[in-house]
This record gives C-alpha cells, structure tokens and sequence, in this order.
C-alpha cells in the first residue's frame, strides 16, 4: 500500500509542475508579459523595473523556476485590480465553487445510480430506452443553455426561484441542476454499462441460485461491485463540473472561482486567471489523488498491478 | 429507487435479470421502444446532420433576411404565432432588429466548421502520436501520455478560456484552442490499440518480412484503428460544438456582429424576462444538431465497432 501512495502522490506531483508550465507557457503565448501582468497605464520605465524584479531578462527556465518557487511559498503576484495578492482573492471563492460543485455531484449520483440500476435490471425495457434517450438528451445539452432555460421557467415566469446570487437553499438549485446534468446523465449510462457487466457474472448465478431475494442480490452482489469503478468516474466527474462552473457561475451570477476567473480574463486580470487556473488544477489533481487512493483501498487488486 | 412493489416487482426483476444476461428484449412494448430508439436514432442523427449541413452550405438562399440587417424600429418582435410577431420574422427578431431565424441559419455554418475544423486538425495528430507511443513504447511513450495525463488533470475550458483571454478571440484562434484539446482523446485510443497489436503475429510477419516501422504503423497498424477512431470523432465533432458554442457564449469565441449560436445566447440573455425567443431558439439548435451528431456516433458505433461499450 505504501509504494502504491508514493506512486500515486509522485504522479499528483509531476501533474501539477505540468499544469504550471502550461500556465507559465500560456502568459507568455503573447510576447511580452508585462503587457499582461502589469496594469494598461504602467510607463516603460515601470515595465523595465517588472521585468528586472521578475527575472523576465533571465532565461526562459531561470524564469521557470522563480516562477515556481514563488508559486511554492504562495505568491502567484497581485491582482492589478483589486490591487491584492491574488491567491487570497482565489482562496475566499473556494466555499462557494465547491457548494456548487458538491451539490451537483449530490444531485447527480442520486439520479444516476438508482436509475443506472434500474435501466440495467430491466435492459431492454421501455423504462431503460426512454432512460438511455433522457441521458443522451442530457449529454448533448449546452449546460448555458439549461440554466437560461430553468431561469425562464422557474424564475421568470412562475417565480419561484431567485435567478441569481449566493445564499440559502434556494439559491442553490437552479445552479445545481443545471450543473449536474451533463454528469447524470454520463454516470447513469456508466452505472448501467457496470451493472450489465456485473450482472453476466458467475458470482451473481451463484447468489440467485441460493435462493437469496433479489433486492439483496442487486444491491448487496451486484451494486456494490459496480459502484468501485464508478467511484473513479466521480473523481474525473468532480473535474468536469468544475470546469462546468465556469459557465454555470456566470449565469447564476454565484460568487466562485470561475466567475472570478471569466471575469478576470475581460479585465485583462492576468495573475488573478493564473492564480484561478493553478488552484483549480490543484484542487482536480487533488481530488484525483483521493479517489485513487480510496480506490486502491476499496479494490485491493488496483495497488499490486 | 427499486420499488417499494414487493410481489410483482420481485416477480419482474428474477425475469430481466435472466434477460439481461441474455440480452433479449423481454416485453413486446420493450422490444417496439427499443426498435424505436435503436434503429431509428441512427437515420434521426443522420437527417439531422444531412440537413444541418445543407442549411450551412445553402444559408444565402435560405435565409429569409439579411442575418446583419439592424432596424430599432423592429426589435424584440416576438416569434410570428404571437400576439405582435410578424409572418416575416418567423422566429421574431433580436434588441437590434435582426432576423433570429436568418441568423439561426448562419450560425449552423459557425458550428459546423469550428467542429469539423478543430476535429480534423486534432485527429490526425492524436492518432499519429498515440500509434507512435503504443509500437515504441519506452520514452515516446512516457513523454506523450504524460502531457496527456496533464491535459486531463484540468477542466478544459478553463486553459480554453485563459488562452482565447491571451490570443484575442477569434474563430482561427478558437479553432486551435480546440484542436489543441482534442487530440488527447485519439492518442490514448490509438495508443491502447498499438500497445495491444504490437505482438500480434501479423505484425510479427510483417516485421520479419522486412517491413519497416513506418510501413508497419501505417499499413498495418492504423486500419485497425479506423473504426473506433471514426466512432470517436464523430462523438469528437459534437463536443467541440459545444465547446465552441461555450466560448462564444463567454464571449470569448467568435466575435459579434458575426451570427453564432452561442453569441446569440450571450446576447440574448441580458433581454431573457422580457424576450425568452433570443436564447430559446439558438440553444434548441445547439441541442439539436449535438443530439443529432450523438445519435450518428451511436449508430455508427453500432455499425462498425460493435465492441465499444455504449459509456
């Protein structure tokens, strides 16, 4: 189990410098980044000083790597807005990205598992096709387009929902849905996908031939064995809807880490998107690290191969 | 979830669970629904993108209006079936007066380039390098799957944002951004089939024929992954329209006044309690023609690679 951890943690490690090349890579696609990371109105003689102190007249990996030790000890520059360390301006949205994220992740695996099973238990069914069409409804909807849509109906015209902002449990479910969606609809075609495969096994025969009930069957032989691949998909599900946030956050106006990100990039805000973009990955790389773990923990097989 | 029907529903499981390992549609009314949805999806997702394809190429002749054409005078009409509407303006008009419809119609060229483009230009690359990284193994290998692995460590649109917020949107700008993401797909595709075939023994003959690596990637390797790799960019050119569309819908995509789907939602959504037809129309387009692609992916995949499980 232990070289299993240090493997994992060596792969979370080697994942995260390459996300924070590409990121450092990205700043500077334009040319120079002090046009970038120094305010429009900065005079040539401030550029020049920028540079010295960030060591842009030094090699590209000199640059590399101050980037990166100071990243290391937290600082990935200020905000040219808000005039602030950027990271804290990041940290702060994190309860919010993660309510949503979480709530959806909630809504989807209640939806999904349960009408997974059923669509496999009764493959081939009306029940089943009409699933698998709702799932493929659900994978082909822009996730803008549903939150607009459940703005309509549900604030607009029967007014029963806020359309926009942080705060109780009303505020929470339009967005959750909407963010949800996509990952319900993939989990229930995979939670079914598993549950074909489990149900074709021996162990089950094995479990109906000794007169066990069905119910306990499904769940006790066959849910359970088909819930530990699922559990990885969650891990990369956690990913997708964080990156769904982006584009739920600014429809809903919800106070996260990807509004704060989109709205960053229209203001020419480049620290405070690099400083977004690095935390994102990290908290993705993280929960990735989680899921493996908990995985090779569940799944003993995973660790030895 | 399952019931809380005890007798019958009991019953009715013992039956489909022996069905399922059969895997034959149990009931009449299954059987007509799965008939239904299975075969017809196909020929649905296939006139959707036929007519699709036909609305872009055709827009000038179809389109009722000018997609550019501004007039205060006539703006937020609501679609012709409504008290106000305009039989001109079937689907009403947007806050500068222009024609949804007309525009809808542009848009389609918008979508079905950007996707086929950026498909067109990942695919290749993905699936060169993943045959490449599965034959050799050793350090191509290592170096390819991990800039893949670090691809996939992160929301996508999120470095999709970030570079379009660099680069200045633009639909070449937008295209590369998707081209770059996308080819992470087919290389882990055709490396899985290389790793698999390289010690097959008709790549063994080959190479014991005096075959040489580049004949054995291209003639021998490759028609192997012509099947799955279809399939997938089918599922491929659907993903980056609603990439694209995502985009444009942030604004960081295709630029006004040029008509896109998504730009008409980001337009349209400041005018949402007032005039519901500025985002309804574009977004069913978008759903449409992506359901429709799905649909064909499905269907193909059925066809050609039986294999690929239905995930």
């Amino acid at each position: 189990m232990r070289r299993y951890i240090l493997r994992r943690l060596a792969q979370a490690v080697l994942v995260v410098v390459g996300v924070s090349l590409v990121v450092f890579f990205v700043i500077r696609l334009s040319g120079d980044p002090t046009f970038l990371l120094l305010s429009p109105d900065a005079t040539e003689a401030d550029r020049v000083r920028f540079a010295h102190e960030q060591g842009f007249d030094r090699p590209i990996y000199v640059q590399y790597a101050l980037f990166l030790e100071r990243a290391l000890h937290g600082d990935l520059g200020r905000s040219l807005r808000y005039r602030q360390p950027a990271l804290p301006l990041v940290v702060e949205r994190l309860p919010a990205t993660m309510e949503l994220a979480l709530a959806a992740l909630l809504v989807s695996l209640l939806v999904a598992i349960p009408a997974g099973v059923i669509s496999a238990v009764r493959r081939d069914t009306a029940y089943d096709n009409l699933t698998m069409l709702g799932a493929l409804f659900g994978q082909s909807m822009p996730v803008f387009w549903l939150g607009i849509m459940l703005i309509l109906v549900f604030s607009v015209r029967l007014e029963l929902l806020p359309t926009s902002g942080r705060g109780g449990l009303d505020h929470l479910i339009l967005p959750a849905l909407t963010l949800g969606l996509y990952s319900t609809a993939r989990v229930t075609r995979l939670v079914r996908a598993g549950m074909l495969d489990v149900i074709g096994q021996d162990y089950i025969r094995t479990a109906q031939a000794k007169g066990l009930p069905d119910r306990r069957v499904i769940v006790k032989h066959a849910l359970r064995n088909t819930l530990i691949p699922v559990i990885t998909i969650v891990g990369l599900e956690l990913g997708t809807l964080l990156g769904g946030a982006v584009i739920t956050e600014t429809i809903f106006a919800w106070p996260g880490i990807g509004r704060l990100a989109v709205t960053a990039i229209f203001q020419r805000d480049y620290p405070l998107v690099q400083a977004a973009v690095l935390v994102t990955a990290l908290i993705f790389v993280l929960s990735n690290l989680f899921v493996d773990l908990l995985y090779g923990w569940l799944d003993p097989r995973i660790r030895y191969t | 979830m399952a019931g809380s029907t005890r007798g019958s529903g009991t019953r009715s499981v013992v039956g489909s669970l022996a069905d399922a390992v059969r895997s034959t549609p149990r009931s009449a009314r299954g059987r007509l629904v799965s008939a239904l949805v299975r075969k017809r999806a196909g020929a649905i997702g296939l006139a959707i993108v036929l007519l699709n394809i036909a609305v872009a190429l055709g827009a000038p002749v179809l389109a009722p209006h000018d997609p550019l054409d501004q007039d205060v005078a006539r703006r937020l009409l609501p679609p012709a079936w409504l008290a106000g509407g305009s039989p001109e303006y079937l689907l009403g008009t947007d806050q500068l007066g222009r024609d949804i419809l007309s525009r809808i119609i542009y848009g389609s060229r918008i979508s079905l380039l950007i996707g086929l483009l950026s498909v067109v230009l990942s695919l290749p690359i993905g699936v060169c390098l993943g045959l490449l990284a599965g034959y050799f193994t050793g350090r191509i290998d290592d170096i390819t799957m991990r800039i893949a692995d670090v691809q996939l460590a992160f929301p996508f649109i999120l470095l999709a944002i970030t570079i379009a917020g660099v680069l200045g949107p633009s639909p070449r700008n937008v295209i590369l951004i998707l081209a770059v993401g996308g080819w992470v797909v087919y290389a882990r595709l055709a490396r899985g089939q290389a790793l698999s075939l390289r010690e097959k023994e008709f790549i063994e003959a080959a190479r014991s024929l005096g075959g040489g690596s580049f004949r054995i990637l291209f003639r021998h390797l490759l028609p192997n992954v012509v099947s799955p790799i279809i399939v997938v960019g089918t599922f491929g050119v659907a993903q980056m329209i609603l990439l694209e569309s995502s985009l444009s819908f942030l604004g960081l995509g295709v630029q006004p006044p040029t008509p896109s789907w998504g730009g008409m939602l980001n337009d349209g959504k400041a005018y949402i309690t007032v005039a519901w037809w500025l985002t309804t129309f574009p977004g069913a387009a978008i759903m449409l023609t992506v359901l429709g692609i799905n649909f064909m992916g499905d269907w193909l995949r059925d066809l050609l690679d039986p294999r690929l499980q239905s995930v």
